[in-house]
C-alpha cells in the first residue's frame, strides 16, 4: 500500500484521537481555570462505553454470539478494581495507577474463561439463554456476597493511591479522562488488531457458517470460547475505568440493563463495521447525559431509536455511512443532497410530534408528581389544553404520511444511483 | 495401501436403518465414485466418514487409524476434507478470505490471535494462487455469497482441497451446472485432486465414467457392486437397480 493510500485510510482515526485529546480544552472554563466537570465526566463515560460496546461487538457482530451477560465482565472489572485500589491505597499492591486497568481486564478475562467454557458449548438461542442465566446469577450473587460486592450500597474506593508512572495523583477529572482515553485507544487498537488475526477471521467464518468451520480443521466452539474470553478481558478494562472514574461500583455496573445497553450501543452504531459500536457508544452516552437532563422520557427515545434502527437500518449508523462509500467514490454524493433535504422536513415533523406526545403524556403523570411545569419548544405549555395534543398528533400523522412519500422517492434516487454504478463496472 | 476403510458401517435414524452394513476399501490415490438412486444413503455415507454424524455400529479407518469416534475438525486435521452438496461457504467473507480461512489450520496458525494476517506473505500468496487455479482471481474481493452458482461450487471445491488433505470427499460437485460448467468442473477436479484419494458422490453418469477409477453402487444403504467402471456397467444387478432406470 502506498503512503498516500495508507494515510487516507488512517486519517479518520488520527482525527478522532486528536479531537478526543482536545475535547477537555474545548470546554475548558478559561475564566476560572477549571475544566467543565459535566463535560469531562460525560467524555470519560463515553470512553468506557466505547470499550464496552466494542468488546460486545467482538461477540455479536464478529462472532455472531448473542450474549446477554456482557455487563457481568464489565461489572466484575469494576468491583475488582475497587478492591485493587483499596489494596494499593493500603500499600499492599505496588502497581502504578496507569497499569491498574490491566488487572481489572485480567479479572474480566478469568471470569469470562469460566463462564465462556459453559456458554460457548451451545449455539444460537441456547447460548443466549445461558448468558442470560449467567447475568442473573452474578447479579444475584452481587446482592448476596457483601464482602466483595458490598450489597445494595456497592463498594467504594479512593483513586488517589499515590503511585503513578508519571507522578500524577488523579485528583482531577481531566487526568482521569486522559487515563481513560489512553486505555480506550489501546483497547480499541488491540480489538482492531484481533479482527485481523486468524482467530478474528475464524470468528467471522464460524459466524457465517458454523459447520463449515469444522470441516476446514477448526473447532468453532474453541474459536468462540477464546473470542468470548478475550471480549471479557476488554469489558473488564472498561469496568476498571468505571471504578476509577466514579470511585464507587454498585449493582448497576453488572446488572442486565447495562448488558442491554451494550447491545443497544453496538447495534445502533452498526455491528457490521468495526467502528460502528464507537458511534453507538458516543450517541447513546450523549442521549443519556444530554437528553436525560432535558427529559424524563429519554429512555423512551433510546428505545424507539433502537426499534427504528432494527426495522429500517439493520446495519446501524456505520452501515448507513458505509453504504454511501461507492457513491462518494464515484463523486455522485451531491445528487443525494436534495433527496436528503426533502427527508428532513417530514422527519422533523414526525420527531416533533412524537416528542410532543411523549412529553405531554409523561408530564400528565411523572411531571405532575414532580410539580414541574412542561417547558417545550421555548415556552411553558398547558398540558390540560387540547391544542398542544392536537398539534403534536397532527405533526406526527402528517409527518408519517409525508415521510412515506419522500422515502419512496429517496429510494428511487438511491436505486437509480446504485444501478448506474453497477452498469459502469 | 488403503486410504479409507469402511467395515460393516451401519447408521440408524431412529428406527430407520439408512446405512445397512457398508464395507468398502478405497485405495490410496484412487478416484472412487459412489452412485445410486435417490435416498440410497450416499450423502449419509459422506456424513459418517467425515464425522458429521456418529455411526451406529461398525468401523471407519483412515490410513489404518480409526476415525469414526472423532469430531469433524479432528478428522479434517488428519487429512480428510469434504465438500457439501448444498454449497457451504462463508458467505459474508470475501472469496479470498474464504480460501485463506481454509488454509489457516493446515498452515499451522491454529487459534493465533497474535499474527496479523496481512503480514503472512506465504499464506496470502498461496490463497492467491488458489484463486488463480479456481479461475476466481477477478472475484477476489467480493463477498462469496454474491458469486454466481457455478463460481460458488468452484470455491467450495477450492476450500475443500486448500488444506492439502490427502483424502478428498466431493458431494455432487457438478449438481445444477450447465454442460460447459460441468466440463470445466471436471477438469478442475482432475487437476486439483492429482495424487490424492478422491471419493465422490455424483449423479451425472458422464462425469462418473469420465473421472472414476472405481465405482461403487449403493442401493438402500447397501453396496450392490463395486469395481472398475466397465465391470460395474456390465453388472446385471446394477443395470436392473439403477442404470436401467435411466434409459
Amino acid at each position: 500500500m502506498s503512503a498516500s493510500r495508507a494515510a487516507s485510510r488512517w486519517w479518520p482515526t488520527i482525527v478522532v484521537v486528536l479531537v478526543a485529546i482536545a475535547l477537555p480544552w474545548i470546554f475548558y472554563d478559561w475564566a476560572h481555570h477549571r475544566g467543565s466537570g459535566f463535560m469531562i465526566s460525560m467524555f470519560s463515560q463515553m470512553g468506557m462505553m466505547v470499550i464496552l460496546a466494542l468488546s460486545y461487538n467482538m461477540l455479536l457482530g464478529q462472532a455472531g454470539l448473542f450474549s446477554l451477560c456482557h455487563a457481568t465482565f464489565f461489572g466484575i472489572g469494576g468491583y475488582s478494581m475497587v478492591h485493587f485500589l483499596n489494596a494499593a491505597g493500603d500499600g499492599d499492591l505496588p502497581v502504578p495507577m496507569e497499569l491498574m486497568p490491566l488487572l481489572a481486564g485480567l479479572t474480566g478475562l478469568a471470569l469470562a474463561i469460566v463462564f465462556g467454557a459453559m456458554a460457548t458449548k451451545q449455539r444460537a438461542t441456547a447460548f443466549a439463554m445461558i448468558t442470560l442465566g449467567i447475568g442473573e446469577l452474578v447479579s444475584t450473587a452481587a446482592l448476596m456476597f457483601h464482602h466483595f460486592f458490598g450489597g445494595e450500597g456497592g463498594v467504594s474506593t479512593n483513586r488517589m493511591i499515590d503511585h503513578s508512572l508519571f507522578g500524577l495523583n488523579y485528583a482531577s477529572g481531566i487526568q482521569v479522562y486522559y487515563l481513560i482515553l489512553a486505555w480506550t485507544a489501546i483497547s480499541t487498537g488491540l480489538m482492531y488488531f484481533l479482527t485481523q488475526t486468524p482467530l478474528g477471521r475464524m470468528a467471522n467464518a464460524a459466524r457465517d457458517n458454523f459447520e463449515r468451520a469444522q470441516f476446514i480443521g477448526y473447532d468453532p466452539r474453541m474459536v468462540r470460547f477464546i473470542q468470548f474470553a478475550l471480549s471479557g478481558f476488554f469489558a473488564g478494562i472498561g469496568g476498571g475505568l468505571y471504578a476509577i472514574t466514579y470511585e464507587i461500583v454498585t449493582f448497576d455496573a453488572l446488572a442486565a440493563p447495562l448488558s442491554a445497553n451494550a447491545l443497544l450501543m453496538a447495534y445502533i452504531g452498526g455491528v457490521t463495521v468495526f467502528a460502528g459500536p464507537i458511534l453507538g457508544a458516543i450517541l447513546i452516552t450523549l442521549l443519556q447525559s444530554g437528553v436525560s437532563l432535558l427529559s424524563n422520557s429519554w429512555l423512551v427515545y433510546v428505545g424507539v431509536l433502537f426499534i427504528a434502527m432494527v426495522i429500517f437500518a439493520p446495519t446501524g449508523l456505520a452501515g448507513i455511512i458505509h453504504a454511501h462509500g461507492p457513491i462518494r467514490r464515484s463523486g455522485r454524493l451531491g445528487r443525494l443532497l436534495v433527496p436528503y433535504l426533502r427527508l428532513v422536513i417530514p422527519s422533523l415533523a414526525l420527531v416533533l410530534g412524537f416528542v410532543g406526545l411523549v412529553e405531554l403524556l409523561s408530564f400528565l403523570t411523572i411531571g405532575a408528581a414532580q410539580g414541574r411545569k412542561l417547558v417545550l419548544f421555548g415556552g411553558p405549555i398547558d398540558i390540560k389544553a387540547t391544542m398542544p395534543w392536537a398539534i403534536s398528533a397532527g405533526c406526527l400523522i402528517v409527518g408519517m404520511i409525508w415521510l412515506r412519500f419522500e422515502a419512496a422517492s429517496f429510494h428511487r434516487v438511491w436505486d437509480g444511483l446504485t444501478a448506474e454504478l453497477k452498469s459502469r463496472r | 495401501m488403503t486410504a479409507l476403510q469402511l467395515r460393516d458401517v451401519r447408521k440408524n435414524f431412529g428406527p430407520t436403518e439408512i446405512i445397512r452394513g457398508v464395507t468398502l476399501d478405497i485405495a490410496s490415490g484412487e478416484r472412487h465414485c459412489i452412485i445410486g438412486p435417490n435416498g440410497a444413503g450416499k450423502t449419509t455415507c459422506f456424513n459418517l466418514v467425515s464425522g458429521r454424524f456418529p455411526i451406529t455400529s461398525g468401523e471407519i479407518l483412515m490410513n489404518g487409524t480409526r476415525i469414526d469416534t472423532m469430531p469433524p475438525h479432528r478428522i479434517n486435521r488428519m487429512g480428510l476434507s469434504r465438500s457439501f452438496q448444498i454449497t457451504s461457504i462463508f458467505h459474508r467473507l470475501s472469496v479470498f478470505e474464504n480460501l485463506r480461512c481454509a488454509l489457516l489450520w493446515s498452515s499451522g496458525y491454529r487459534y493465533s490471535f497474535w499474527s496479523p494476517l496481512s503480514r503472512q506473505k506465504a499464506l496470502n500468496e498461496r490463497a492467491d494462487m488458489l484463486l488463480e487455479d479456481l479461475n476466481l482471481a477477478s472475484r477476489r474481493n467480493i463477498p462469496a455469497g454474491l458469486l454466481a452458482y457455478a463460481e460458488q461450487r468452484a470455491l467450495e471445491i477450492g476450500m475443500t482441497i486448500a488444506g492439502g488433505a490427502s483424502v478428498i470427499l466431493l458431494d455432487e460437485p457438478t449438481a445444477g451446472m450447465s454442460n460447459t460448467e460441468t466440463d470445466y468442473a471436471v477438469a478442475l477436479i482432475r487437476q486439483v485432486t492429482r495424487g490424492k484419494t478422491l471419493l465422490m458422490v455424483e449423479h451425472d453418469m458422464k462425469v462418473v465414467f469420465d473421472l472414476a477409477d472405481t465405482i461403487t453402487v449403493l442401493v438402500y444403504g447397501q453396496v450392490i457392486a463395486s469395481g472398475p467402471p466397465a465391470a460395474v456397467r456390465a453388472n446385471r444387478s446394477v443395470q436392473e437397480a439403477y442404470l436401467g432406470a435411466l434409459d
